[in-house]
């Protein structure tokens, strides 16, 4: 076959629970192939998922499983901008404490306001509801520098 | 996302989890996100790590390994820390604490030698009767927290930090020759066998099941040989390090791995690894050497006064009593404290403020609390910040936030007095 084809996952749709890294993604028979909306990962184990020219941005679920169970989660303001690298946030789990880098270049729309009394959505389900923030896209080229899923699975490995 | 700061308080020894400025996690054999040559590293000194007798059984439950004090130990099992913490609450965990240095002290004037080493009474403890204490140093700080059991075995017996199993051995070692050439008798044993720690409110009904003895005739701070479900030659003592009802079991190393199965057939029973370990005994107010309590810090700034036995606070005869003795009267100018916030959680280092925004001290511990949901800390502020009820502020991330100085323990303890 050509490759995985894919269905828009919906943000705020339930992952299926086996679904590991490759929640976002789902097999059908469709001939077409949504491009925009897989997920870009950094090396830092953010992923970014372009919806509607927005980037929502989350962390992996390896990254939720080394840090445990998230008590915490630091937010930036909405409308804060945002370099590529820049910190914007935390996480905190008991043991841990784990800042968060902006995958793009782009400003804040929104924060996901469910994680203040919600910290564990990101470790259920940590590529739907756990989203953390969304942010504008200002230089779209930046994603091309991502690691696409096939490529971040690969570098996870390596990492093992 | 960085693993900027794990935060397993791992003490003097600098052992401390905390990851290098490109962001590390530094978990053995855990699979974590990090760099490749610095993963490398790190395999390469898991090599050089001691393990205990539990070391292959850890890793067959699954057990994720990291470093502490020179040891390759469980930090965790399959359930999360927060699973696992309140397991230890409401039933029973299993902690391997083999890599703490177990020593008998034997002879006619063992007695003698321990209180020349520490701040207790031992001589008036009752048979088979232990106390915490320390080990102190000429200047009045804190080598080492300690627990020393005077048994009716003829032998002193004493439990103390991994972390300062070198130095306390060399201490201890060193005052044994003074003694011998003084003409004492005495002798030192350092152990070989493994150490558990079983804890929580369902461990008298789990342990009972394999004793002959009356488990409820073991009260807090005391200790019995016994034979535990067919392992003959364990100690019991009936404490730890959780705040809850428990026993610590030194047995024989060949024999632990049977014993620590036996006890995972009852439902009640957990493995525990050292994350659930550090958030129990800090929700139980109980200080980590190396962070809460170190060479810098005395008894009166660390508010142990307690430890200090009503006669040797006369005698002075300890090492640093003409520092400690008169700081109980004169007060110190620091003190520990515990402290109480919400929001981001406080860390070891984090700056403690005055509600003017003045640095008035620093957390030397710290953790969200599973239990409370809040964040604890203890850390040391300006004597005139230190009592109870006290608004305070830290600084997380360059923000000042409000917090409390609170009493500890944090969570009440239940410790077994019978």
């Amino acid at each position: 076959t050509s490759g995985v084809l894919v269905q828009p996952q919906q943000p705020g749709a339930e992952c299926p629970e086996d679904s590991g890294d490759y929640c976002g993604l789902q097999e059908t028979n469709s001939p077409f192939v949504f491009l925009s909306v897989a997920l870009k990962f950094t090396d830092k184990h953010e992923w970014v998922q372009v919806e509607g020219g927005v980037g929502i941005v989350g962390i992996s679920n390896y990254a939720q499983e080394a840090l445990g169970d998230v008590v915490y989660c630091g937010l930036p303001e909405v409308g804060q901008r945002l370099e590529q690298m820049d910190e914007f946030g935390a996480l905190e789990s008991v043991k841990a404490a784990s800042e968060l880098y902006s995958p793009l270049t782009g400003e804040v729309t929104e924060i996901n306001t469910e994680l203040a009394e919600n910290p564990g959505l990101v470790n259920k389900d940590c590529y739907a509801k756990g989203w953390i923030i969304k942010m504008t896209i200002e230089k779209p080229e930046e994603l091309d520098g991502l690691m696409d899923q096939a490529a971040y699975d690969k570098f996870v490995t390596s990492l093992e | 996302m960085m693993w900027a700061r794990l935060t397993v308080g791992a003490g003097a020894s600098g052992l401390g989890l905390r990851a290098a400025g490109d962001g590390l996690l530094r978990f053995v054999g855990a699979g974590c996100a990090g760099r490749r040559q610095q993963q490398s590293r790190a395999a390469s000194t898991e090599t050089a790590l001691k393990k205990t007798p539990l070391f292959d059984f850890h890793r067959g439950q699954e057990g994720k390994m990291v470093e502490f004090a020179g040891w390759s130990m469980p930090v965790q099992y399959k359930d999360s820390h927060i699973a696992s913490h309140m397991h230890t609450r409401e039933h029973c965990s299993i902690f391997d604490v083999s890599h703490m240095l177990q020593t008998n002290v034997h002879g006619k004037d063992r007695v003698k030698f321990m209180e020349s080493l520490v701040v207790a009474d031992i001589a008036e403890l009752k048979d088979n009767q232990g106390t915490l204490t320390l080990f102190t140093n000429e200047k009045g700080g804190i080598i080492d927290d300690l627990i020393v059991t005077k048994t009716d075995q003829g032998y002193l017996y004493v439990v103390s930090n991994a972390g300062c199993a070198d130095k306390d051995s060399v201490h201890m070692k060193a005052r044994l020759a003074e003694f011998k050439y003084a003409g004492f008798d005495v002798d030192l044993e350092f152990l070989d066998c493994a150490l558990i720690a079983v804890q929580g409110p369902t461990m008298s009904q789990v342990l009972q099941v394999g004793l002959k003895e009356d488990l409820s005739k073991l009260t807090f701070m005391t200790s019995a040989l016994a034979t535990v479900f067919g392992v003959p030659n364990c100690r019991l003592t009936r404490c730890g390090y959780t705040g809850e009802d428990g026993v610590e079991i030194s047995v024989p190393e060949s024999r632990v791995v049977e014993l620590t199965e036996t006890l995972l057939t009852n439902s009640e029973v957990k493995l525990a690894g050292l994350g659930a370990r550090d958030s129990l005994r800090l929700e139980a107010g109980l200080c980590l050497y190396g962070n809460d309590i170190d060479e810098t810090t005395t008894p009166v700034e660390a508010t142990l006064v307690w430890t200090i036995g009503k006669r040797r606070r006369q005698a002075k005869d300890f090492p640093g009593a003409d520092i400690i003795i008169p700081q109980i009267k004169a007060k110190t100018a620091r003190k520990r404290v515990g402290l109480v916030s919400t929001g981001p959680p406080v860390r070891q280092h984090t700056p403690i403020l005055s509600p003017d925004g003045k640095v008035i001290g620093e957390v030397t511990s710290g953790c969200p609390s599973p239990c409370l949901k809040k964040n604890i800390a203890m850390g040391y502020v300006d004597a005139a910040f230190a009592k109870n009820g006290t608004a305070i502020q830290v600084e997380v991330r360059k923000k000042a936030v409000p917090a409390t100085v609170s009493k500890m323990p944090f969570v009440p303890t239940k410790y077994y007095t019978g």
